[in-house]
């Protein structure tokens, strides 16, 4: 893709269609991400890296109106507010970006809503955006 | 009467919290140590153990070329906004040992305006963390909060009820910052930092100091006319299934709290019951951090805070006063003095001699409750006898 992740240890994959990586504890099953050597649960170092699903439903969100401190990035001078949630995948739940429809608001977002994964352009470098991982509200399970 | 053994606070300082050009931090922890040093009637020179903390500030320890160079041992402390509680912990333990016999505690900060910013690396986390901007604490608390008010059917105006009662605390005591009363509405319609909290239901980092003398109990009664005791502090890091800040995945099952476990530890220890408490000071980073500290400390249940709020039961004259000094709402927050200031707030309310609103009906049950990255918690009972 001419995007690159943020970080590639976040997808599983070549990130199209994007695939977040997480990871499987092979002792009690604990789910994590990003993927990580060790088990946070048990502490066992038996773990496996897994693809995690692609939907979900939203299980908190709220919007971001001030720039955070760096090393945040954002292109341009005026600082564009965004929201961010938590997104629950059954054996985990995944901080995440959410995008909404430029033509809906914030306030359409209700914790149980299906999303789906997605990538949004964190910034852009000269040979094309920067994305990090996201959710969008699933119109078409909704 | 205070017992052998047990741990009591014979003397108590404050510099005001607020922001203070030209004052170092330093120079406020000084105000702070005479001033207790004064309440205990006590020299410098009588310690025999101290613990200092502060975030940002300088070293603790260096207060000794101020203070007088008496060779006493300095335990520094830093442990984000739970320092002045692990302060506290670490100094009645030594106590308790038979390590020392009379210890004081202190603890500053001069933080800068704005919220705080963190490096991703310091915390385990790669770049793309903050990169992203998700390395925010504001956004942890108000997705904690919208999660919480959510599962116990909470509405949002209890938000703006916890913050007004702040102000209104805060509008008669000599040491809170923001002494300006607002109304609900106004909490309400402020400019939004992270929906569902607005501008007026964050607390600021700023600026102050505390100080306590600590004595074991044999002592206490020696010096000082209404000790009161320390009947225990708790310290606790989380457990699997706690929700902290700056947390990329969260488990689904279960949810836990280093403040559940910490409280409990702490009413254990005491041989109290929360219903006991006559008056609480919880960490009140937010307006839903004060909601859900409620029930996690076992103070109330999940859910009961609508009606405790709606009905003032948690006002100075309610039956579980709640941050009658205003909290970090309306004091703000200076990390290594915070934890301090509520057990000033609680010592002064047992004495009787609370410098804002006194809590009525002579309390003798106290409890403080300090939470902090990266999901830590103390907790202590204070009595009166």
């Amino acid at each position: 893709m001419s995007a690159r992740p943020v970080d590639p240890a976040l997808f599983h994959g070549s990130g199209d269609p994007p695939v977040l990586a997480g990871s499987r504890c092979a002792d009690d099953g604990t789910v994590v991400f990003p993927a990580q050597a060790s088990c946070p649960r048990c502490s066992a170092r038996d773990v496996e890296r897994v693809a995690l699903p692609d939907r979900g439903v939203l299980w908190s969100w709220t919007v971001q109106h001030f720039r955070p401190r760096p090393p945040f990035r954002q292109d341009g001078e005026e600082f564009v507010p965004f929201a961010v949630g938590y997104v629950d995948l059954g054996d985990v739940v995944v901080e995440a970006r959410l995008v909404l429809d430029p033509a809906t608001d914030p306030d359409r977002l209700r914790i149980g809503m299906p999303m789906r994964l997605c990538v949004v352009p964190l910034w852009s470098e000269a040979d094309g955006d920067v994305v990090g991982h996201a959710f969008a509200p699933d119109e078409a399970a909704a | 009467m205070t017992r052998a053994g047990s741990v009591a606070v014979v003397g108590a300082g404050i510099h005001a919290f607020g922001r203070f050009d030209g004052l170092s931090a330093m120079d406020q922890a000084e105000v702070a140590v005479r001033a207790a040093l004064a309440d205990a009637g006590v020299a410098w020179a009588d310690v025999d153990l101290a613990v200092g903390g502060s975030n940002e500030s300088g070293k603790p320890d260096t207060l000794v070329s101020r203070l007088g160079l008496t060779g006493v041992p300095f335990v520094t402390v830093r442990n984000g906004c739970a320092t002045g509680g692990v302060a506290l912990a670490t100094a009645a333990q030594a106590l308790r040992a038979g390590d020392a016999e009379l210890a004081l505690v202190v603890g500053f900060d001069k933080h800068g305006r704005g919220a705080f910013g963190s490096s991703p690396a310091s915390y385990g986390l790669g770049d793309w963390y903050g990169e992203a901007g998700l390395m925010v604490t504001t956004q942890y608390f108000a997705l904690k909060a919208r999660r919480y008010l959510h599962e116990h059917g909470i509405g949002e105006e209890a938000l703006a009820r916890v913050a007004a009662k702040a102000f209104r605390n805060a509008a008669s005591h000599p040491y809170a910052w923001r002494r300006k009363p607002l109304s609900e509405q106004e909490i309400l319609a402020a400019a939004p930092v992270n929906p569902p909290l607005t501008q007026y239901m964050f607390c600021s980092p700023n600026e102050g100091a505390v100080a306590l003398v600590l004595a074991r109990g044999d002592r206490a009664a020696d010096l000082c006319a209404r000790p009161v005791t320390l009947a225990s502090v708790a310290l606790r890091s989380r457990r699997f299934g706690s929700f902290e800040v700056f947390s990329p995945w969260l488990t689904p099952r279960g949810r836990t709290s280093p403040s559940v476990d910490a409280a409990a530890a702490a009413f254990a220890r005491a041989g109290v019951a929360p219903s006991d408490v006559a008056v609480a000071q919880l960490q009140d980073t937010d307006s839903g951090a004060e909601i859900i500290h409620l029930a996690e400390t076992g103070l109330c249940a999940d859910g009961e805070q609508d009606e405790l709020l709606a009905t003032g039961a948690t006002e100075v004259g309610g039956r579980l006063p709640v941050n009658t000094d205003g909290g970090c709402l309306a004091c703000g927050e200076p990390v290594g003095a915070s934890g301090l200031r509520q057990v000033h707030e609680v010592v002064r309310q047992l004495q009787g001699r609370a410098p804002g609103a006194q809590v009525p009906g002579d309390p003798r049950v106290g409890f403080t409750h300090v939470y902090g990255a990266p999901g830590i918690s103390a907790c202590a009972v204070l009595t009166r006898e």
